[in-house]
């Protein structure tokens, strides 16, 4: 594999770790968030200070970034989760914004100018494990008991409340597992790229995941995996349009949302179970076709051609 | 159905795009990125333009010959619109998969640091071009093999500056005003104060704004308290204009310093008369005749004047040229070596890269000054 097709799932990989919790933030307990690329920052910051100032293993840099990172989420969440809707939307990009101007004044860590030479521990395979960690752990969470209150608090707070649920805790909960995901995410970023500066983590990071979640699709695990690889890919792929390509960008995500206003797989999820139930549909409408097909022959074969393609 | 025909058209693109560009035996790549797109998009196109220039020129004029051998030169030029991540992307590209000897650019700090890792591993040798800060090349006392540059360095030009308000201009009493989310805003004013202080003058203020900021008038109010002899403003030209406007309104008529952020067209026409008499750190001057010749055939090709980043490029691809036809052949490592002792005289000065630092060394810089709305050279000035 060329190191630049490697380089690219690396990030896809990197994007999914941020893009899951996000997902499970916006996506399952329904709440806006355009300031995580603050967490990835903490996330990245303070791996960077165990691996190039402590000397400790990679591992324990990723459990570090992700315990700085939910227990700042933490703070965070005390102060705004009773804010609702909006305002709490603008709360988390006064964070991520705030976040960034802290780093860039904090000389001891580069500031501005960033923090050079960080070891390169970030590899495709490890990448690889905490994705497959992160969507397992995910799975099981948004179907246990405190995944469906989650879903029960973005549907109706209210209602939800009334139901019994304690609706701030289940924020709370979502919020600070969706920042140690980010804080993952900015630790793998920084022993990937061996170089962190606050502009990085800039608002428009934080909205490039936003953006992720919803192409994918709100509530969809295998949507924002699907978001993730595509739209990490889909900028180096319109290499070949030169300056135009983020037009192009913008355009296809644009025309992706008219078309599939959910997302591209909204509310949808793709497990062994729905891809056989897909499979068993699939055999049974060819059953059908095949039945009508002994009746009249001509109109069958379009009929079975449209099938095919109407994925 | 119709989602499934765009997909499929873009993989074949993509597959055409990649395997389009035949290896012929007598061309050789060398990559160039830098921004295209985006706030910093001036540079970029100046730079690549030039590139896609002298290699025409070169290859006109019978290529360049290579142990023995005549070879063309081709550019590969990607945009990373100034982004860290991209340009780690575009140099993944541009040494796995166009296989380029050698990489021309970024002209930003913060883009040339991170592809350091991948250069050394493809073993392929860059040249950066304004990347002035010295972590590009210089990293925990240790010199990186791959990276090189054709500017001179930021504690320099803050040296520079900083010598020249207070010998030249007299200047006792200074004031800083920077760019705090900028890395080569803070290096620069980092510098600036440090020398400046050193040389016995006093920094009355220190005020700071953010990228995207248009207002700067409560820092200029702070910094009129204090009535300093010069401000010391390290950043890009579209802010110089607006805080030299905004400082002109509120009565301040001290001289305005600067650096290689403020050359371009853009501040004469959005400053006008608020930067007359000001004064900045440049990498040439402009009326040089050595300069002349290119900044002519600029002009005539592409119709429009050329940026500062064009000269840097330019004389990074005269070093490239020198290298190339020292290294024996064109391989990234050979051409890495032949850079280390690489001796040339560019149209910015003479290109003498050390071997410890893979800086150019000596460049003096040029102090310019604006006058009557135009970029008036006053002299080499070089920091001890």
């Amino acid at each position: 594999m060329s190191s630049y097709i490697e380089g690219i799932l690396m990030l896809s990989g990197i994007n999914l770790i941020a893009v899951l919790g996000l997902s499970l933030l916006t996506g399952f307990a329904g709440l806006f968030s355009f300031g995580h690329a603050g967490f990835m920052a903490i996330g990245a910051y303070s791996a960077a200070v165990c691996t190039k100032l402590l000397g400790l293993p990679f591992v324990a840099a990723i459990a570090a970034a992700a315990l700085v990172a939910a227990g700042v989420s933490w703070l965070i969440g005390r102060a705004t989760l009773k804010l609702k809707g909006d305002y709490f939307c603008i709360a988390t990009l006064g964070f991520g914004e705030a976040i960034r101007l802290i780093l860039d004044n904090f000389q001891g860590l580069g500031g501005a100018r960033g923090w050079p030479g960080i070891p390169p521990r970030t590899t495709l395979l490890n990448i690889l494990i905490l994705d497959v960690i992160g969507v397992v752990l995910l799975a099981n969470l948004v179907r246990s008991r405190h995944g469906r209150n989650m879903i029960a608090v973005r549907e109706e707070e209210l209602a939800a409340k009334v139901a019994g649920i304690d609706t701030f805790r289940y924020k709370m909960l979502a919020l600070v597992i969706s920042a140690a995901y980010a804080g993952v995410a900015g630790a793998l970023l920084g022993h990937y790229m061996t170089f962190i500066q606050p502009k990085m983590f800039s608002m428009v990071k934080s909205t490039e995941l936003t953006i992720i979640v919803i192409f994918g699709g709100l509530g969809s695990i295998s949507g924002s995996v699907l978001g993730a690889v595509v739209l990490t890919f889909l900028p180096e792929l319109l290499r070949a349009v030169d300056k135009w390509r983020l037009v192009v960008y913008g355009l296809a995500v644009i025309g992706i949302m008219i078309g599939r206003p959910r997302g591209l797989m909204g509310g949808f999820e793709l497990t062994p179970k729905s891809i056989r139930a897909h499979f068993a549909r699939r055999r049974e409408e060819r059953a059908i076709k095949a039945g009508r097909a002994a009746e009249d022959g001509d109109e069958a074969l379009s009929g079975e051609a449209d099938g095919k393609g109407g994925l | 159905m119709r989602i499934r025909n765009i997909v499929a058209a873009a993989v074949v693109a993509l597959a055409l795009a990649s395997c389009g560009g035949e290896k012929q035996a007598d061309v050789i790549k060398v990559g160039w990125f830098g921004a295209l797109t985006g706030d910093q998009a001036v540079w970029g196109n100046n730079e690549f333009n030039t590139v896609k220039m002298l290699f025409e020129e070169i290859n006109a004029a019978g290529g360049v010959t290579v142990g023995g051998k005549a070879y063309t030169l081709e550019a590969v030029g990607y945009d990373n619109k100034g982004d860290a991540q991209e340009a780690v992307n575009v140099v993944r590209r541009l040494t796995s998969q166009d296989k380029v000897v050698a990489v021309l650019g970024p002209n930003a700090s913060g883009n040339a640091i991170p592809i350091a890792p991948i250069l050394e591993g493809a073993k392929v040798p860059d040249i950066a071009t304004v990347a002035t800060n010295p972590k590009v090349t210089v990293l925990d006392g240790k010199v990186k093999p791959y990276n090189f540059r054709v500017c001179f360095i930021d504690p320099y030009q803050g040296a520079v500056a900083a010598g020249y308000a207070f010998d030249v201009l007299g200047a006792r009493r200074a004031a800083v005003l920077y760019d705090v989310s900028d890395d080569y805003s803070q290096g620069l004013r980092e510098f600036f104060i440090e020398n400046f202080e050193k040389k016995g003058g006093a920094v009355v203020a220190d005020e700071s704004f953010k990228s995207g900021d248009v207002d700067f008038r409560p820092q200029l109010s702070k910094i009129k308290a204090q009535n300093p002899d010069i401000i010391f403003m390290p950043y890009f030209f579209k802010e110089v204009a607006l805080s030299a406007n905004q400082a002109r309104e509120l009565g301040i008529t001290q001289v305005l310093m600067g650096g290689d952020g403020w050359p371009s067209d853009q501040l004469i026409s959005m400053g006008g008369a608020a930067v007359e008499g000001c004064y900045f750190v440049n990498h040439l001057d402009y009326e040089d005749p050595d300069v002349a010749d290119y900044k002519a055939r600029y002009l005539k090709k592409y119709g429009i004047e050329t940026e500062l980043n064009g000269y840097l490029v330019h004389d990074a691809v005269v070093l490239l040229v020198d290298a190339l036809k020292r290294a024996g052949e064109p391989s990234g490592e050979a051409i890495a070596k032949a850079l280390e002792s690489a001796d040339v005289k560019g149209i910015t000065g003479r290109i003498k890269i050390s071997p410890q630092t893979h800086n150019p060394e000596g460049k003096d810089a040029a102090i310019i000054k604006i006058v009557g709305g135009k970029y008036i050279f006053q002299q080499k000035y070089a920091a001890e």
